[in-house]
Protein backbone atom coordinates (compact mmCIF):
# COMPACT_ATOMS: atom_id res chain seq x y z
CA UNK A 1 0.00 0.00 0.00
CA UNK A 2 2.66 2.43 0.81
CA UNK A 3 4.59 1.44 -2.47
CA UNK A 4 1.61 2.41 -4.58
CA UNK A 5 0.99 5.94 -2.47
CA UNK A 6 4.53 6.59 -3.12
CA UNK A 7 4.54 5.70 -6.71
CA UNK A 8 1.48 7.57 -7.22
CA UNK A 9 3.00 10.72 -5.59
CA UNK A 10 5.90 10.54 -7.67
CA UNK A 11 3.89 10.19 -10.69
CA UNK A 12 1.80 12.99 -9.69
CA UNK A 13 5.39 15.01 -9.02
CA UNK A 14 6.53 14.47 -12.65
CA UNK A 15 3.37 14.56 -14.23
CA UNK A 16 2.77 17.61 -13.02
CA UNK A 17 6.21 19.15 -14.72
CA UNK A 18 4.62 17.66 -17.99
CA UNK A 19 1.48 18.87 -17.55
CA UNK A 20 3.18 22.15 -17.45
CA UNK A 21 5.30 21.88 -20.47
CA UNK A 22 2.10 20.04 -22.26
CA UNK A 23 0.26 23.50 -21.35
CA UNK A 24 3.69 25.46 -22.91
CA UNK A 25 2.94 23.33 -26.42
CA UNK A 26 -0.79 23.96 -26.54
CA UNK A 27 -0.50 27.99 -25.83
CA UNK A 28 1.74 28.56 -29.22
CA UNK A 29 0.01 25.68 -30.74
CA UNK A 30 -3.77 27.15 -30.26
CA UNK A 31 -2.55 31.00 -31.78
CA UNK A 32 0.16 30.12 -34.13
CA UNK A 33 -0.39 26.42 -35.08
CA UNK A 34 2.84 25.95 -34.66
CA UNK A 35 4.39 22.77 -32.67
CA UNK A 36 7.00 24.06 -31.00
CA UNK A 37 9.58 21.12 -30.06
CA UNK A 38 11.85 23.54 -28.11
CA UNK A 39 9.65 23.95 -25.28
CA UNK A 40 11.90 21.38 -23.22
CA UNK A 41 14.84 23.84 -23.58
CA UNK A 42 12.80 26.60 -22.41
CA UNK A 43 12.31 23.91 -18.91
CA UNK A 44 16.65 22.89 -18.97
CA UNK A 45 17.00 27.29 -19.32
CA UNK A 46 14.53 27.64 -16.14
CA UNK A 47 17.07 25.36 -14.05
CA UNK A 48 20.61 26.36 -15.66
CA UNK A 49 19.93 30.25 -15.31
CA UNK A 50 18.76 30.19 -11.74
CA UNK A 51 21.99 27.83 -10.75
CA UNK A 52 24.35 30.61 -12.35
CA UNK A 53 22.19 33.51 -10.80
CA UNK A 54 22.12 31.70 -6.95
CA UNK A 55 25.85 31.11 -7.53
CA UNK A 56 26.29 35.00 -7.84
CA UNK A 57 25.08 35.13 -4.52
CA UNK A 58 21.94 36.85 -5.89
CA UNK A 59 18.86 36.10 -3.19
CA UNK A 60 16.56 33.17 -4.17
CA UNK A 61 13.16 35.69 -5.13
CA UNK A 62 14.89 37.58 -6.88
CA UNK A 63 17.03 34.47 -8.98
CA UNK A 64 13.54 33.01 -9.50
CA UNK A 65 12.36 36.18 -11.36
CA UNK A 66 14.80 37.27 -12.93
CA UNK A 67 15.05 33.64 -14.35
CA UNK A 68 11.56 33.83 -15.98
CA UNK A 69 12.30 37.36 -16.95
CA UNK A 70 15.00 36.10 -19.08
CA UNK A 71 13.66 32.70 -19.91
CA UNK A 72 10.48 34.77 -21.28
CA UNK A 73 12.62 36.86 -23.44
CA UNK A 74 14.39 33.85 -25.01
CA UNK A 75 10.64 33.14 -26.29
CA UNK A 76 10.32 36.11 -27.76
CA UNK A 77 13.31 36.29 -29.47
CA UNK A 78 12.46 33.06 -30.35
CA UNK A 79 9.28 33.92 -32.12
CA UNK A 80 10.41 37.28 -33.40
CA UNK A 81 13.75 35.56 -35.13
CA UNK A 82 12.87 32.33 -36.64
CA UNK A 83 9.30 31.63 -36.62
CA UNK A 84 7.99 35.18 -37.79
CA UNK A 85 10.89 35.28 -40.33
CA UNK A 86 9.44 32.04 -41.48
CA UNK A 87 5.90 33.50 -42.06
CA UNK A 88 3.90 31.45 -44.58
CA UNK A 89 5.62 28.24 -44.27
CA UNK A 90 3.85 24.58 -43.69
CA UNK A 91 3.87 23.16 -40.54
CA UNK A 92 6.70 20.64 -41.02
CA UNK A 93 9.20 23.07 -41.74
CA UNK A 94 7.99 25.18 -38.87
CA UNK A 95 8.58 22.04 -36.44
CA UNK A 96 12.06 21.67 -38.79
CA UNK A 97 12.96 25.22 -37.84
CA UNK A 98 12.22 24.53 -34.03
CA UNK A 99 14.18 21.68 -33.46
CA UNK A 100 17.20 24.14 -35.05
CA UNK A 101 16.17 26.41 -32.25
CA UNK A 102 16.39 23.50 -29.48
CA UNK A 103 19.40 22.18 -30.82
CA UNK A 104 21.21 25.62 -30.99
CA UNK A 105 19.94 26.03 -27.25
CA UNK A 106 21.41 23.18 -26.27
CA UNK A 107 24.77 23.97 -27.54
CA UNK A 108 25.08 27.02 -25.80
CA UNK A 109 23.85 25.35 -22.52
CA UNK A 110 26.97 22.67 -22.74
CA UNK A 111 29.39 25.77 -23.96
CA UNK A 112 27.66 27.64 -20.83
CA UNK A 113 27.13 25.27 -17.94
CA UNK A 114 29.25 22.18 -19.28
CA UNK A 115 28.15 18.44 -19.84
CA UNK A 116 27.49 17.90 -15.96
CA UNK A 117 24.87 18.57 -13.86
CA UNK A 118 23.94 21.32 -11.19
CA UNK A 119 22.28 21.10 -7.90
CA UNK A 120 19.98 23.95 -7.30
CA UNK A 121 18.80 24.25 -3.81
CA UNK A 122 15.47 23.70 -2.76
CA UNK A 123 12.52 26.32 -2.04
CA UNK A 124 12.53 25.83 1.40
CA UNK A 125 13.04 23.06 3.51
CA UNK A 126 14.02 19.48 2.95
CA UNK A 127 12.30 17.72 5.90
CA UNK A 128 10.11 15.17 4.39
CA UNK A 129 6.40 14.70 4.96
CA UNK A 130 4.82 11.50 5.76
CA UNK A 131 1.27 10.51 4.34
CA UNK A 132 0.23 6.71 4.91
CA UNK A 133 3.65 5.17 4.47
CA UNK A 134 4.74 7.25 1.80
CA UNK A 135 7.18 9.88 2.10
CA UNK A 136 6.78 13.33 0.46
CA UNK A 137 9.71 15.88 -0.31
CA UNK A 138 8.46 19.51 0.50
CA UNK A 139 9.79 20.38 -3.32
CA UNK A 140 7.91 17.54 -4.74
CA UNK A 141 4.60 19.32 -2.76
CA UNK A 142 5.38 23.04 -4.47
CA UNK A 143 5.18 21.11 -8.22
CA UNK A 144 1.62 20.18 -7.89
CA UNK A 145 1.02 23.31 -5.98
CA UNK A 146 2.66 25.14 -8.84
CA UNK A 147 0.94 23.10 -11.57
CA UNK A 148 -2.62 23.76 -9.88
CA UNK A 149 -1.14 27.51 -9.86
CA UNK A 150 -0.27 27.66 -13.50
CA UNK A 151 -3.69 26.03 -14.49
CA UNK A 152 -5.84 28.66 -12.39
CA UNK A 153 -3.34 31.23 -13.58
CA UNK A 154 -3.99 30.52 -17.16
CA UNK A 155 -7.84 29.81 -16.78
CA UNK A 156 -8.56 33.63 -15.24
CA UNK A 157 -5.85 34.89 -17.59
CA UNK A 158 -7.57 33.26 -20.78
CA UNK A 159 -11.56 33.18 -19.58
CA UNK A 160 -11.53 36.48 -17.74
CA UNK A 161 -9.19 39.36 -18.93
CA UNK A 162 -9.53 40.90 -22.39
CA UNK A 163 -6.49 39.68 -23.23
CA UNK A 164 -7.30 36.41 -22.85
CA UNK A 165 -10.34 36.92 -24.79
CA UNK A 166 -7.98 38.55 -27.65
CA UNK A 167 -5.80 35.48 -27.47
CA UNK A 168 -9.13 32.97 -28.18
CA UNK A 169 -10.69 34.93 -31.17
CA UNK A 170 -6.68 34.49 -32.83
CA UNK A 171 -7.18 31.11 -32.13
CA UNK A 172 -10.34 30.99 -33.36
CA UNK A 173 -10.34 33.10 -36.14
CA UNK A 174 -7.11 35.59 -36.56
CA UNK A 175 -8.29 37.21 -39.76
CA UNK A 176 -11.93 38.06 -38.21
CA UNK A 177 -9.64 38.83 -34.93
CA UNK A 178 -7.34 41.62 -36.73
CA UNK A 179 -11.17 43.62 -37.99
CA UNK A 180 -11.26 43.67 -34.20
CA UNK A 181 -8.12 45.08 -33.96
CA UNK A 182 -6.39 42.14 -32.17
CA UNK A 183 -2.55 41.67 -33.91
CA UNK A 184 -1.91 37.95 -34.91
CA UNK A 185 1.34 39.05 -34.89
CA UNK A 186 1.52 40.34 -31.07
CA UNK A 187 -0.37 37.62 -30.18
CA UNK A 188 1.96 34.79 -31.56
CA UNK A 189 4.91 36.74 -29.78
CA UNK A 190 2.82 36.75 -26.17
CA UNK A 191 2.17 33.06 -26.93
CA UNK A 192 5.88 32.41 -27.06
CA UNK A 193 6.52 34.36 -24.50
CA UNK A 194 3.87 32.86 -22.02
CA UNK A 195 4.78 29.51 -22.85
CA UNK A 196 8.94 30.29 -21.99
CA UNK A 197 7.75 31.36 -18.96
CA UNK A 198 5.68 28.22 -18.13
CA UNK A 199 8.85 25.98 -19.36
CA UNK A 200 10.88 28.57 -16.94
CA UNK A 201 8.28 27.89 -13.85
CA UNK A 202 8.62 23.90 -14.94
CA UNK A 203 12.32 24.18 -14.60
CA UNK A 204 12.82 26.35 -11.61
CA UNK A 205 9.92 23.88 -9.40
CA UNK A 206 11.44 20.71 -10.84
CA UNK A 207 15.44 21.90 -10.77
CA UNK A 208 15.96 20.79 -7.05
CA UNK A 209 14.81 17.30 -7.08
CA UNK A 210 16.22 16.27 -10.83
CA UNK A 211 19.91 17.88 -10.72
CA UNK A 212 19.04 19.87 -14.30
CA UNK A 213 22.14 19.39 -16.89
CA UNK A 214 22.40 20.97 -20.66
CA UNK A 215 20.29 18.18 -22.35
CA UNK A 216 17.35 17.75 -20.12
CA UNK A 217 15.26 19.63 -22.40
CA UNK A 218 15.15 16.45 -24.96
CA UNK A 219 13.24 14.06 -22.83
CA UNK A 220 11.34 16.34 -20.90
CA UNK A 221 9.55 18.11 -24.31
CA UNK A 222 9.11 14.46 -25.71
CA UNK A 223 7.24 13.59 -22.73
CA UNK A 224 5.53 17.25 -22.47
CA UNK A 225 4.52 16.72 -26.53
CA UNK A 226 3.46 13.15 -25.75
CA UNK A 227 1.09 14.44 -22.89
CA UNK A 228 0.05 17.22 -25.23
CA UNK A 229 -1.29 14.29 -27.75
CA UNK A 230 -2.43 12.13 -25.47
CA UNK A 231 -4.44 14.86 -23.95
CA UNK A 232 -5.45 16.60 -27.24
CA UNK A 233 -3.58 18.23 -29.02
CA UNK A 234 -5.22 21.70 -28.36
CA UNK A 235 -6.90 21.01 -25.51
CA UNK A 236 -5.44 22.80 -22.14
CA UNK A 237 -7.50 20.32 -19.70
CA UNK A 238 -6.41 17.40 -21.75
CA UNK A 239 -3.00 18.41 -21.79
CA UNK A 240 -3.04 18.65 -17.82
CA UNK A 241 -4.90 15.35 -17.92
CA UNK A 242 -2.47 13.81 -20.43
CA UNK A 243 0.61 15.13 -18.67
CA UNK A 244 -0.35 13.71 -14.99
CA UNK A 245 -1.79 10.46 -16.92
CA UNK A 246 1.47 9.74 -18.31
CA UNK A 247 3.34 10.42 -15.11
CA UNK A 248 1.48 8.13 -13.19
CA UNK A 249 1.65 5.71 -15.92
CA UNK A 250 5.50 6.02 -16.03
CA UNK A 251 5.96 6.00 -12.09
CA UNK A 252 3.77 3.28 -11.55
CA UNK A 253 5.91 1.06 -14.76
CA UNK A 254 8.87 1.95 -12.97
CA UNK A 255 8.09 0.83 -9.89
CA UNK A 256 5.99 -2.24 -10.39
CA UNK A 257 7.62 -3.57 -13.45
CA UNK A 258 11.48 -2.02 -13.85
CA UNK A 259 12.99 1.47 -13.78
CA UNK A 260 14.23 0.94 -17.03
CA UNK A 261 11.29 0.06 -19.07
CA UNK A 262 9.41 3.20 -17.90
CA UNK A 263 10.01 5.20 -20.72
CA UNK A 264 8.80 2.53 -22.86
CA UNK A 265 6.09 1.51 -20.47
CA UNK A 266 4.58 5.68 -20.77
CA UNK A 267 4.97 5.60 -24.48
CA UNK A 268 3.56 2.32 -25.08
CA UNK A 269 0.61 3.80 -22.95
CA UNK A 270 0.28 6.91 -25.48
CA UNK A 271 0.54 4.56 -28.21
CA UNK A 272 -2.33 2.04 -27.48
CA UNK A 273 -4.38 5.00 -26.62
CA UNK A 274 -4.07 6.86 -30.03
CA UNK A 275 -4.26 3.55 -31.84
CA UNK A 276 -8.38 3.50 -29.58
CA UNK A 277 -8.37 7.35 -29.69
CA UNK A 278 -6.51 9.40 -32.37
CA UNK A 279 -7.53 12.72 -31.38
CA UNK A 280 -6.64 12.02 -27.42
CA UNK A 281 -8.44 11.86 -24.33
CA UNK A 282 -10.09 15.28 -24.83
CA UNK A 283 -9.02 16.41 -28.13
CA UNK A 284 -11.62 17.81 -31.10
CA UNK A 285 -11.81 15.38 -34.07
CA UNK A 286 -10.85 18.57 -36.70
CA UNK A 287 -7.32 19.23 -34.55
CA UNK A 288 -6.82 22.02 -36.79
CA UNK A 289 -9.35 23.90 -34.65
CA UNK A 290 -7.09 24.60 -32.15
CA UNK A 291 -8.35 26.84 -28.65
CA UNK A 292 -7.12 26.88 -25.25
CA UNK B 1 -17.61 72.14 -49.67
CA UNK B 2 -17.02 68.99 -47.96
CA UNK B 3 -15.15 66.11 -48.16
CA UNK B 4 -16.21 62.87 -48.59
CA UNK B 5 -15.27 60.76 -45.46
CA UNK B 6 -13.95 58.01 -47.62
CA UNK B 7 -12.84 58.14 -51.23
CA UNK B 8 -11.41 55.69 -53.67
CA UNK B 9 -9.22 57.25 -56.48
CA UNK B 10 -7.87 54.88 -59.21
CA UNK B 11 -7.31 51.78 -57.05
CA UNK B 12 -6.24 48.65 -58.93
CA UNK B 13 -5.40 45.26 -57.75
CA UNK B 14 -5.35 41.68 -59.70
CA UNK B 15 -5.26 38.14 -58.17
CA UNK B 16 -1.98 37.04 -60.64
CA UNK B 17 -3.45 37.32 -64.27
CA UNK B 18 -7.00 38.26 -62.98
CA UNK B 19 -8.03 41.53 -62.46
CA UNK B 20 -10.33 41.97 -59.44
CA UNK B 21 -10.14 45.74 -58.97
CA UNK B 22 -9.54 48.26 -62.30
CA UNK B 23 -8.92 51.80 -61.93
CA UNK B 24 -11.90 51.99 -59.63
CA UNK B 25 -13.22 55.60 -58.21
CA UNK B 26 -16.07 55.76 -55.85
CA UNK B 27 -16.97 57.86 -52.72
CA UNK B 28 -18.68 57.74 -49.42
CA UNK B 29 -20.04 60.99 -47.96
CA UNK B 30 -21.00 61.27 -43.94
CA UNK B 31 -24.20 59.76 -42.85
CA UNK B 32 -24.71 58.12 -45.94
CA UNK B 33 -25.79 54.50 -46.67
CA UNK B 34 -24.07 53.63 -50.09
CA UNK B 35 -24.94 50.34 -51.47
CA UNK B 36 -22.35 48.82 -53.87
CA UNK B 37 -24.21 46.12 -56.16
CA UNK B 38 -22.94 43.48 -58.84
CA UNK B 39 -22.39 40.16 -60.06
CA UNK B 40 -20.94 37.84 -58.02
CA UNK B 41 -16.55 38.07 -59.00
CA UNK B 42 -17.52 42.03 -59.57
CA UNK B 43 -14.88 42.49 -57.07
CA UNK B 44 -16.92 44.15 -54.43
CA UNK B 45 -15.49 42.26 -51.59
CA UNK B 46 -12.11 42.57 -52.71
CA UNK B 47 -12.23 46.58 -52.59
CA UNK B 48 -13.93 46.27 -49.21
CA UNK B 49 -10.83 43.96 -47.92
CA UNK B 50 -8.68 46.54 -49.21
CA UNK B 51 -10.48 50.04 -47.94
CA UNK B 52 -10.02 47.54 -44.61
CA UNK B 53 -6.83 46.87 -44.86
CA UNK B 54 -6.82 43.05 -45.31
CA UNK B 55 -5.04 43.29 -48.74
CA UNK B 56 -3.20 45.59 -50.18
CA UNK B 57 -3.94 47.06 -53.80
CA UNK B 58 -1.36 47.55 -57.02
CA UNK B 59 -2.01 51.38 -57.24
CA UNK B 60 -4.43 54.05 -56.20
CA UNK B 61 -5.47 55.26 -53.29
CA UNK B 62 -7.42 54.61 -50.02
CA UNK B 63 -8.56 58.19 -48.45
CA UNK B 64 -10.28 57.68 -45.12
CA UNK B 65 -11.12 61.70 -43.82
CA UNK B 66 -8.78 62.71 -46.25
CA UNK B 67 -5.72 60.74 -45.52
CA UNK B 68 -4.47 57.89 -47.68
CA UNK B 69 -4.49 54.29 -45.20
CA UNK B 70 -3.62 52.62 -48.87
CA UNK B 71 -1.02 50.92 -46.59
CA UNK B 72 -1.99 50.71 -42.99
CA UNK B 73 -2.07 47.86 -40.89
CA UNK B 74 -5.81 46.30 -40.39
CA UNK B 75 -5.78 46.47 -37.27
CA UNK B 76 -4.51 50.34 -37.12
CA UNK B 77 -7.51 50.74 -39.63
CA UNK B 78 -9.84 50.18 -37.20
CA UNK B 79 -8.73 52.04 -34.17
CA UNK B 80 -9.31 54.74 -36.81
CA UNK B 81 -12.95 53.55 -36.55
CA UNK B 82 -13.60 52.21 -40.17
CA UNK B 83 -15.08 48.78 -39.33
CA UNK B 84 -15.80 45.73 -41.73
CA UNK B 85 -18.17 43.29 -41.04
CA UNK B 86 -16.82 40.49 -43.37
CA UNK B 87 -18.84 37.86 -45.41
CA UNK B 88 -20.24 35.22 -44.09
CA UNK B 89 -20.34 37.06 -40.33
CA UNK B 90 -16.96 35.55 -38.75
CA UNK B 91 -18.07 35.57 -35.53
CA UNK B 92 -15.92 33.57 -32.94
CA UNK B 93 -18.06 30.21 -32.87
CA UNK B 94 -16.67 28.81 -30.12
CA UNK B 95 -17.00 31.91 -27.62
CA UNK B 96 -19.92 33.52 -25.76
CA UNK B 97 -21.82 36.08 -27.39
CA UNK B 98 -21.01 38.13 -24.59
CA UNK B 99 -17.44 37.78 -25.76
CA UNK B 100 -17.48 38.51 -29.01
CA UNK B 101 -19.37 41.88 -28.09
CA UNK B 102 -16.62 42.54 -25.66
CA UNK B 103 -14.04 41.81 -28.16
CA UNK B 104 -15.73 44.47 -30.60
CA UNK B 105 -14.54 47.37 -27.86
CA UNK B 106 -10.82 45.89 -27.60
CA UNK B 107 -9.17 48.68 -29.63
CA UNK B 108 -10.89 51.03 -26.51
CA UNK B 109 -11.43 49.09 -23.87
CA UNK B 110 -7.98 50.48 -21.85
CA UNK B 111 -9.45 54.20 -22.50
CA UNK B 112 -12.96 53.97 -21.88
CA UNK B 113 -12.35 51.38 -18.89
CA UNK B 114 -14.47 48.01 -18.40
CA UNK B 115 -17.67 49.79 -16.81
CA UNK B 116 -18.22 51.68 -20.27
CA UNK B 117 -17.85 48.86 -22.16
CA UNK B 118 -20.65 46.95 -20.34
CA UNK B 119 -22.66 50.17 -20.76
CA UNK B 120 -21.79 49.79 -24.62
CA UNK B 121 -23.02 46.37 -24.33
CA UNK B 122 -26.00 47.51 -22.80
CA UNK B 123 -26.82 50.05 -25.57
CA UNK B 124 -26.28 46.83 -28.14
CA UNK B 125 -28.36 45.13 -26.01
CA UNK B 126 -31.27 47.68 -26.39
CA UNK B 127 -30.67 47.47 -30.30
CA UNK B 128 -30.85 44.00 -30.48
CA UNK B 129 -32.73 42.20 -27.72
CA UNK B 130 -32.56 38.60 -28.78
CA UNK B 131 -28.83 38.87 -28.44
CA UNK B 132 -29.04 39.83 -24.50
CA UNK B 133 -31.55 36.52 -24.37
CA UNK B 134 -28.95 34.56 -25.72
CA UNK B 135 -25.35 36.41 -24.07
CA UNK B 136 -24.28 33.41 -22.69
CA UNK B 137 -24.71 30.95 -25.42
CA UNK B 138 -21.88 30.34 -27.98
CA UNK B 139 -22.01 32.56 -30.84
CA UNK B 140 -21.73 29.54 -33.32
CA UNK B 141 -24.32 27.96 -31.82
CA UNK B 142 -26.74 31.31 -33.55
CA UNK B 143 -29.08 31.08 -35.93
CA UNK B 144 -27.73 32.37 -39.21
CA UNK B 145 -29.89 36.28 -38.35
CA UNK B 146 -29.11 36.15 -35.05
CA UNK B 147 -24.62 35.41 -36.19
CA UNK B 148 -25.28 38.08 -38.53
CA UNK B 149 -27.19 40.87 -35.88
CA UNK B 150 -24.00 39.83 -33.18
CA UNK B 151 -21.41 40.28 -36.00
CA UNK B 152 -23.25 43.74 -36.49
CA UNK B 153 -23.48 44.48 -32.71
CA UNK B 154 -19.28 43.47 -32.34
CA UNK B 155 -19.03 45.98 -35.10
CA UNK B 156 -21.10 48.84 -33.41
CA UNK B 157 -18.72 47.92 -30.50
CA UNK B 158 -15.86 49.01 -32.10
CA UNK B 159 -17.68 52.70 -32.46
CA UNK B 160 -17.45 52.97 -36.00
CA UNK B 161 -17.74 56.20 -38.05
CA UNK B 162 -17.81 54.28 -41.39
CA UNK B 163 -18.96 50.97 -41.42
CA UNK B 164 -18.73 48.23 -44.10
CA UNK B 165 -21.21 45.38 -44.52
CA UNK B 166 -20.59 42.42 -47.30
CA UNK B 167 -23.22 41.07 -47.90
CA UNK B 168 -25.20 41.11 -44.50
CA UNK B 169 -28.19 39.12 -46.13
CA UNK B 170 -26.34 36.33 -47.53
CA UNK B 171 -27.80 33.01 -46.39
CA UNK B 172 -30.92 34.15 -44.77
CA UNK B 173 -34.72 33.80 -44.99
CA UNK B 174 -36.21 36.79 -46.66
CA UNK B 175 -38.62 37.76 -43.44
CA UNK B 176 -35.10 37.92 -41.80
CA UNK B 177 -33.13 39.63 -44.64
CA UNK B 178 -35.87 42.38 -44.22
CA UNK B 179 -35.03 42.88 -40.35
CA UNK B 180 -31.42 42.94 -40.69
CA UNK B 181 -31.75 45.66 -43.41
CA UNK B 182 -33.60 47.49 -40.93
CA UNK B 183 -31.37 47.61 -38.44
CA UNK B 184 -28.84 48.93 -40.85
CA UNK B 185 -30.88 51.68 -41.07
CA UNK B 186 -31.49 52.08 -37.69
CA UNK B 187 -27.44 52.11 -37.16
CA UNK B 188 -27.41 55.45 -39.63
CA UNK B 189 -30.66 57.22 -38.15
CA UNK B 190 -29.76 56.40 -34.83
CA UNK B 191 -26.44 56.09 -34.29
CA UNK B 192 -25.17 58.25 -37.64
CA UNK B 193 -23.02 55.92 -38.76
CA UNK B 194 -22.11 56.07 -42.54
CA UNK B 195 -22.52 52.50 -44.10
CA UNK B 196 -20.99 51.21 -47.63
CA UNK B 197 -23.24 48.05 -47.76
CA UNK B 198 -22.69 45.30 -50.66
CA UNK B 199 -26.05 43.33 -50.78
CA UNK B 200 -26.78 40.92 -53.25
CA UNK B 201 -30.88 41.85 -52.76
CA UNK B 202 -30.35 44.90 -54.71
CA UNK B 203 -33.80 45.94 -54.13
CA UNK B 204 -33.46 45.53 -50.52
CA UNK B 205 -30.34 47.57 -50.71
CA UNK B 206 -31.67 49.75 -52.84
CA UNK B 207 -34.59 50.64 -50.54
CA UNK B 208 -32.11 51.84 -47.73
CA UNK B 209 -29.61 53.25 -49.47
CA UNK B 210 -29.21 56.95 -50.54
CA UNK B 211 -26.92 56.35 -53.67
CA UNK B 212 -25.36 53.32 -55.35
CA UNK B 213 -23.03 52.08 -57.80
CA UNK B 214 -23.13 49.11 -59.86
CA UNK B 215 -19.42 47.31 -60.53
CA UNK B 216 -18.45 44.85 -63.02
CA UNK B 217 -15.13 43.58 -64.02
CA UNK B 218 -13.52 45.29 -61.07
CA UNK B 219 -14.69 48.73 -62.58
CA UNK B 220 -18.12 51.28 -61.65
CA UNK B 221 -19.76 50.84 -64.56
CA UNK B 222 -22.63 52.78 -63.04
CA UNK B 223 -23.69 55.14 -59.94
CA UNK B 224 -26.41 57.63 -58.78
CA UNK B 225 -29.42 58.05 -56.44
CA UNK B 226 -30.74 55.03 -54.73
CA UNK B 227 -34.78 55.79 -56.10
CA UNK B 228 -33.15 56.48 -59.87
CA UNK B 229 -31.16 53.29 -59.84
CA UNK B 230 -33.86 50.85 -59.08
CA UNK B 231 -36.24 52.34 -61.39
CA UNK B 232 -33.21 52.42 -63.84
CA UNK B 233 -34.28 49.65 -66.93
CA UNK B 234 -30.87 48.31 -66.87
CA UNK B 235 -30.23 48.11 -63.43
CA UNK B 236 -33.67 46.54 -63.06
CA UNK B 237 -32.85 43.85 -66.49
CA UNK B 238 -29.44 42.98 -64.93
CA UNK B 239 -30.60 42.66 -60.56
CA UNK B 240 -33.79 42.54 -60.55
CA UNK B 241 -35.48 41.14 -63.91
CA UNK B 242 -38.82 43.06 -64.51
CA UNK B 243 -40.91 42.33 -61.69
CA UNK B 244 -40.25 45.20 -59.54
CA UNK B 245 -41.84 48.65 -61.07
Amino acid sequence: MADSVQFLISGLTIGSIYAIVALGFVTIYSVTKVINLAQGEFVMLGGMIMFSLLKLGIPYLIAFLTTIAIVIMIGWLLERTIVRKAKGADALSLIILTIGAAIFIRGIASMVWGKGSVKVDSFASNEPVYVMGATITPQSIWVMVFMLAIVAGLFLLIEKTMLGKAFRACSVNPVAARLMAVSPKKMSSFSFALSAGLGALAGLVIAPIIFPAYDMGVMLGIKGFSATILGGLGSAPGAVLGGLLLGVIESLGAGFISSGMKDAIAFGFVLMLLLIRPYGLLGEKNVGKGGL
Amino acid sequence: MNQPLLEIKGVSFSYGPIQALDDLHLHVDHGEIVALLGANGAGKTTLLKNIAGLLQSDSGQVLYRNRNIERMEAEKIVQNKLILVPEHRQVFGTMSVLDNLSLGAYHHYKKTGKKEVAREIDKVFALFPILEERKEQLAGTLSGGQQQMLAIARAIMAKPDLLLLDEPSLGLAPLIVKEVLNYVKQLRDELGVTILLIEQNVSAALKIADRGYVMSHGSIVKEGRADDLLHNPEVKEVFLGHTVG
